[in-house]
C-alpha cells in the first residue's frame, strides 16, 4: 500500500465516523418525528364527534309535562318514548330487529341529550326542533374512516342494514361532524363516545398541586441547609448520598413505598389525588433538590461575602441576597420535576388510580384518575374508538409537558443572571 | 375541623407577632433599655413558637387518628360478635360503619353494624374533642414560654435563626426518612414472604406462575404444599427477562447514544449542537405511558406483520418491540452523559494527538474514547439501571407469561411487569402473592442501588483523574 492510498483510506475511515454520528443524530431525531406524527394523526381526529342530525317533536302525550313545567318535572319526566319515536323517523325500518340496528346507531345517552335540549328551552311541548344527536362509537369511527367497511359482514360491528342508513343519511347531510366538548367534559365510560378526560384532567391537577406544595418548600429549604448551613460531616455525606440514591430509584418503587406506608399503615384513601400527590412529591422531591442545590451554588461567593461584610447574619445574607438570586434557576428545576411527575404512571397505578371512576373528582380525597394512567386504561380496551381517545389523550399530556418545559426555560432565560 | 383549626392557629399567630412587635418596642420605650433584636424578630420568634409545635402535632395526629379509630372500632366490632374471617371482611365492615355515620347506607343495619356505628360516633367525638383540648393546651404553653422570654429581652434573631435552621435540618431529613420508608416498607413485606418462601427457593427457581399459588393458611404448610408454592416463585425468569429486554434496549441505545454523544462534543458546530441536543433530550421527558402505547399499539404489530410476511411466527408481545422502544427512551440518557464525559477529556490529550497526525477520527477512536471509558461506562450503568427500573413500556408491550427463553421474537416478563400484574385490581392481604410484589420490589430496588453506586463511583473516579 502506497502512503497516498493509505492516507485515501484514513481519510475515507474519518469520513465514515463521522457520517456514523450524523446518522445516530439523524435516527433519534427520526424517531421523535414518527412518534410526535403517529400520536397526531391517530389522536387529532377525537377533538370533533360525529353526530346526526334528528328531528324531534316533543309529544306532549308521551312527555306527560306541559309548558313551563319545573325543572324537577322535566327531570322526573320520561323522554324515552319520544327518543325512541325521534330515532325510528330516521329510517324507515320493516320489523323489530331494523329497529334496534337503527338505534343502535346512536348514542346510549340519546335520550339524555334530547332531555338537555328541552331543560335548555322548556317551551318546546308541541313544537318539532331539529337536534344533533351523538352517534355511537361504531358510527363514528366509520365515518372518521377508520373502520374498514369492506370487511365480510360478520367480521364486521356494522351490519350492512346499518351500513345502507349511513349511506343514506350521508347523501342528506344528515351526518355531521361537531365539537367533542364530551372528551373535555366527561369522566371515564365503557362507551368510547361518551368517555371524556374530564375527571383525569382534574385529578391530574390535584396530584400536581398537592405534588408542588409538598415538594416544593421541603426542596428548598433542604437545598437551603445543604448547600449554605450543612457542617462537612458524615451526616451531611449521607444526606447527599442518599439524595442522590433517591433520585435513581425506579418509581414503580415509590408505588411500593405508598402502598405500604400510605394505605396500609397511615389508610388514606386509595386511588386518590391526595395520595398520588403525596407519592409523587416524595418522588420528585430528589429530582427537585440536585437543581435547586446547582442553582444555589452557582450564586457567586462574593454576593455572601458582601452581605456578610456590612453585618448580615448569616441568615440574613442568605435569604435577602443568596436564595433570590437563586430562585430563577430553583423554580425552573421545580417545573421540569414537576413535568416528570405529571407524566408519571406506575405508582400510580399501584395506588389503585386505575379504578374505573366515572365521576369528576370534586375533592382531592375522592376517588379519580389521572392523566398518563388514562392512557394506561383506554390503550387496554378492545374498542377501536378508544385508540383516537388515548393518542388524543397523550397529546394532551404532551402539550402540558410542552408548556411547562417553555415555562422552565423561559424563566431560565429571562431572570438568571450570568456571574462571568 | 383540620381546616379550622390550621385557620385558627394561623390567625392566632399573625396577631402575635404584631402583639410581640409592639409590646418589646414599649417595653423598650419605657424601661428605656435596648432591646437585642430588631422587634419584629421578637415577632417571628411568637409566630414560630406559636404555629410550630400545634402544627407538628396537628400532622402527627391527623396522620394516625384513622388508623388507631380503624383498630378499635373493628375489635369492638368484634367482641360485639361481628364475624369476619380475614383483614378484606373486616375492612368491609368497617366501611359500612362508616357509612352508617355519614349517613349515606343504605343496606340492612343490624344490632350489631347500629352499636358499632355509634361506638364509632363516640370515637370520633372522643378523639376530635381531645385533639382540639390538647392542641390549645401546646399552643398556650408554648405562647407563655416564648412570652416569658420575649420579657426578658432574649435574643430574639438568635433565637429565631436557630429554630429555622433547625427547620432547614428537618426538612433535609426527609430524603433520609424516604430511604427508611423504603427501606422498611419493602423489607417488612419480604420478610413475612421468605418466611413461607425459602430465600433460595426463591432466586433459584425457574418457574414463576403466582397466579397459581393459593394459600388456604399461611401459617400450616404442608410439604406438598410448599413444593406446589415453590415452584409458583422462582425468581430465575424474570431476571431472564428483564436482562434480555434491557440488553436489548442497550443494543440500540448505546451505539446510536454514543455516537451522537461524540458527534455532539466533537464535530458538531454550536448551532447544531444548540439545537439537535435538546429534541434528542425530549426522548427522555416523554412519559413511558406514552412509548407503552405505542409500542404496544404500532410497534408490535408492526413486527407482528413483518415477521408473517417472512413466515416467521413474531408474539405481538415480543421482547424486540419492548427493548427496541425501551432502547430509544434511553438514548438520550447515554449521549448527554457520553456528551459531558467526553467534554471534558482534556484538549491537551487531543492536541497531542494531532501532533502525531492523527485523523480527528483516530484522535477520538485512540485518545478520547480510552481516556473517558470510565465515564461511558458509568453512563452505560446508569442507562442500564433506567432500564431494569421501567415499567410502562414493559407492562403495556412485554408479555405476561414468564418464558425462558431467548428468542427475541417471542414474549417475555419482566420484574416490574409482575410487580404491577400482582398488585393491580384486588388484593388478598398477607397472601404470599402479594407479598411476592414486595420482595421482587426489594430485588429491584438493591440491584438499581448497586447499579448506580457503581456507576456514580466510575463517573466520580473519572471526574476526579481530570480535575
Amino acid at each position: 500500500m502506497t502512503k497516498e492510498e493509505r492516507l485515501k483510506k484514513r481519510h475515507s475511515a474519518e469520513k465514515r465516523f463521522r457520517f456514523y454520528g450524523l446518522a445516530s443524530i439523524f435516527v433519534a431525531l427520526l424517531f421523535v418525528l414518527i412518534l410526535v406524527h403517529n400520536i397526531f394523526s391517530k389522536g387529532s381526529s377525537a377533538f370533533k364527534k360525529t353526530a346526526i342530525n334528528v328531528e324531534v317533536f316533543f309529544d306532549q302525550e308521551l312527555l306527560e309535562i306541559k309548558n313551563g313545567a319545573t325543572e324537577d318535572q322535566i327531570l322526573e319526566a320520561d323522554f324515552y318514548d319520544i327518543t325512541i319515536e325521534s330515532l325510528l323517523k330516521v329510517f324507515p325500518a320493516q320489523d323489530l330487529d331494523q329497529e334496534n340496528q337503527l338505534i343502535d346507531l346512536f348514542t346510549t345517552d340519546a335520550e339524555i341529550e334530547i332531555k338537555r335540549a328541552f331543560l335548555e328551552n322548556n317551551n318546546l311541548i308541541g313544537k318539532k326542533i331539529n337536534l344533533e344527536i351523538t352517534a355511537s362509537d361504531d358510527i363514528d369511527q366509520l365515518h372518521k374512516g377508520n373502520y374498514p367497511r369492506d370487511l365480510p359482514e360478520d367480521r364486521r360491528r356494522i351490519s350492512d342494514f346499518q351500513l345502507i342508513i349511513y349511506d343514506n343519511l350521508v347523501e342528506n347531510k344528515k351526518i355531521i361532524k361537531n365539537f367533542n366538548n364530551y372528551f373535555f367534559k366527561n369522566g371515564d365510560s365503557r362507551d368510547p363516545e361518551l368517555a371524556g378526560i374530564g375527571g383525569a384532567l382534574v385529578g391530574s391537577f390535584y396530584s400536581i398541586i398537592i405534588c408542588l406544595l409538598l415538594a416544593f418548600p421541603v426542596a428548598v429549604l433542604a437545598s437551603i441547609y445543604l448547600e449554605e448551613f450543612a457542617p462537612k460531616n458524615k451526616i451531611t455525606d449521607f444526606i447527599e448520598i442518599n439524595i442522590n440514591n433517591l433520585a435513581a430509584v425506579p418509581s414503580i418503587v415509590y408505588g411500593l413505598l405508598a402502598l405500604q406506608i400510605l394505605l396500609a399503615t397511615i389508610q388514606l384513601p386509595r386511588s386518590t389525588p391526595l395520595v398520588a400527590g403525596i407519592t409523587l412529591a416524595l418522588m420528585t422531591l430528589p429530582r427537585i433538590i440536585i437543581p435547586c442545590r446547582a442553582s444555589l451554588k452557582a450564586v457567586p461567593p462574593s454576593i455572601r461575602e458582601g452581605a456578610l461584610a456590612v453585618g448580615a447574619s448569616k441568615f440574613q445574607s442568605v435569604f435577602h441576597h443568596v436564595v433570590p438570586l437563586a430562585l430563577p434557576g430553583t423554580l425552573s428545576g421545580t417545573i421540569i420535576g414537576l413535568a416528570q411527575a405529571l407524566g408519571e404512571t406506575a405508582p400510580l397505578i399501584l395506588i389503585g388510580m386505575v379504578a374505573f371512576v366515572v365521576d369528576i373528582p370534586s375533592t382531592p380525597i375522592d376517588p379519580s384518575s389521572s392523566l398518563p394512567v388514562q392512557v394506561y386504561l383506554w390503550s387496554e380496551s378492545a374498542e377501536r374508538g378508544f385508540v383516537e381517545k388515548t393518542s388524543a389523550t397523550i397529546m394532551m399530556l404532551l402539550s402540558f409537558l410542552i408548556v411547562m418545559n417553555f415555562l422552565a426555560v423561559y424563566l431560565r432565560q429571562k431572570f438568571e443572571k450570568r456571574w462571568n | 375541623m383540620n381546616f379550622v383549626l390550621i385557620f385558627l392557629i394561623t390567625i392566632f399567630s399573625l396577631s402575635l407577632f404584631f402583639y410581640g412587635r409592639s409590646k418589646t418596642k414599649s417595653i423598650s420605650i419605657e424601661k428605656n433599655i435596648k432591646l437585642n433584636a430588631l422587634p419584629k424578630f421578637y415577632g417571628y420568634y411568637l409566630v414560630l413558637w406559636c404555629s410550630i409545635p400545634s402544627l407538628v402535632f396537628l400532622l402527627i395526629w391527623t396522620l394516625f387518628e384513622p388508623a388507631i379509630i380503624k383498630s378499635i372500632i373493628i375489635e369492638t366490632a368484634a367482641n360485639q360478635g361481628a364475624i369476619f374471617n380475614d383483614k378484606n371482611e373486616a375492612n368491609l365492615i368497617y366501611e359500612k360503619i362508616k357509612a352508617i355515620y355519614a349517613g349515606t347506607y343504605f343496606g340492612d343495619i343490624d344490632t350489631i353494624l347500629k352499636e358499632s356505628a355509634l361506638s364509632y360516633a363516640k370515637f370520633i367525638n372522643l378523639f376530635t374533642n381531645s385533639k382540639i383540648v390538647l392542641i390549645f393546651g401546646i399552643v398556650i404553653a408554648s405562647v407563655i414560654y416564648s412570652l416569658k422570654k420575649i420579657k426578658n429581652n432574649n435574643k430574639a434573631r438568635d433565637d429565631v435563626e436557630v429554630i429555622l435552621k433547625g427547620l432547614l435540618f428537618a426538612s433535609s431529613l426527609i430524603a433520609i426518612l424516604t430511604t427508611l420508608g423504603i427501606i422498611f416498607s419493602l423489607l417488612f413485606e419480604s420478610i413475612k414472604f421468605f418466611s413461607v418462601i425459602n430465600i433460595f427457593d426463591y432466586l433459584f427457581g425457574t418457574n414463576w406462575s403466582p397466579q397459581r399459588a393459593f394459600v388456604s393458611d399461611a401459617s400450616a404448610i404442608t410439604a406438598a404444599e410448599y413444593d406446589e408454592l415453590k415452584d409458583a416463585f422462582g425468581f430465575i425468569p424474570l431476571i431472564a427477562g428483564t436482562s434480555f429486554i434491557a440488553f436489548i434496549a442497550m443494543l440500540v441505545a448505546v451505539p446510536i447514544g454514543l455516537f451522537s454523544g461524540i458527534y455532539m462534543a466533537e464535530y458538531a458546530s454550536v448551532k447544531v449542537r444548540r439545537i439537535s441536543k435538546p429534541i434528542i433530550e425530549i426522548l427522555a421527558g416523554i412519559p413511558t405511558v406514552v412509548y407503552g402505547f405505542f409500542a404496544a399499539l404500532t410497534v408490535g404489530p408492526f413486527f407482528r406483520q413483518i415477521g408473517e410476511n417472512l413466515g416467521l411466527t413474531v408474539s405481538s408481545e415480543s421482547a424486540l418491540a419492548a427493548g427496541l422502544i425501551m432502547g430509544i427512551m434511553i438514548i438520550p440518557y447515554v449521549s448527554s452523559l457520553s456528551d459531558d464525559v467526553i467534554n471534558s477529556v482534556p484538549q491537551s490529550l487531543r492536541d497531542g494527538s494531532y501532533a502525531v497526525g492523527a485523523t480527528k477520527s483516530e484522535t477520538i477512536k485512540k485518545v478520547v474514547i480510552p481516556a473517558a471509558l470510565p465515564g461511558i461506562i458509568g453512563s452505560v450503568l446508569l442507562a442500564v439501571s433506567r432500564a431494569i427500573g421501567e415499567t410502562m413500556i414493559v407492562v403495556m408491550a412485554a408479555g405476561l407469561a414468564a418464558n425462558l427463553t431467548i428468542n427475541p421474537l417471542e414474549s417475555t416478563t419482566t420484574i416490574t411487569t409482575q410487580i404491577v400484574m400482582i398488585l393491580v385490581g384486588d388484593q388478598e392481604f398477607d397472601s404470599p402473592k402479594t407479598q411476592s410484589a414486595f420482595a421482587l420490589g426489594l430485588t429491584l430496588f438493591i440491584a438499581t442501588l448497586v447499579l448506580n453506586y457503581i456507576a456514580q463511583r466510575a463517573v466520580k473516579k473519572y471526574r476526579e483523574k481530570y480535575d
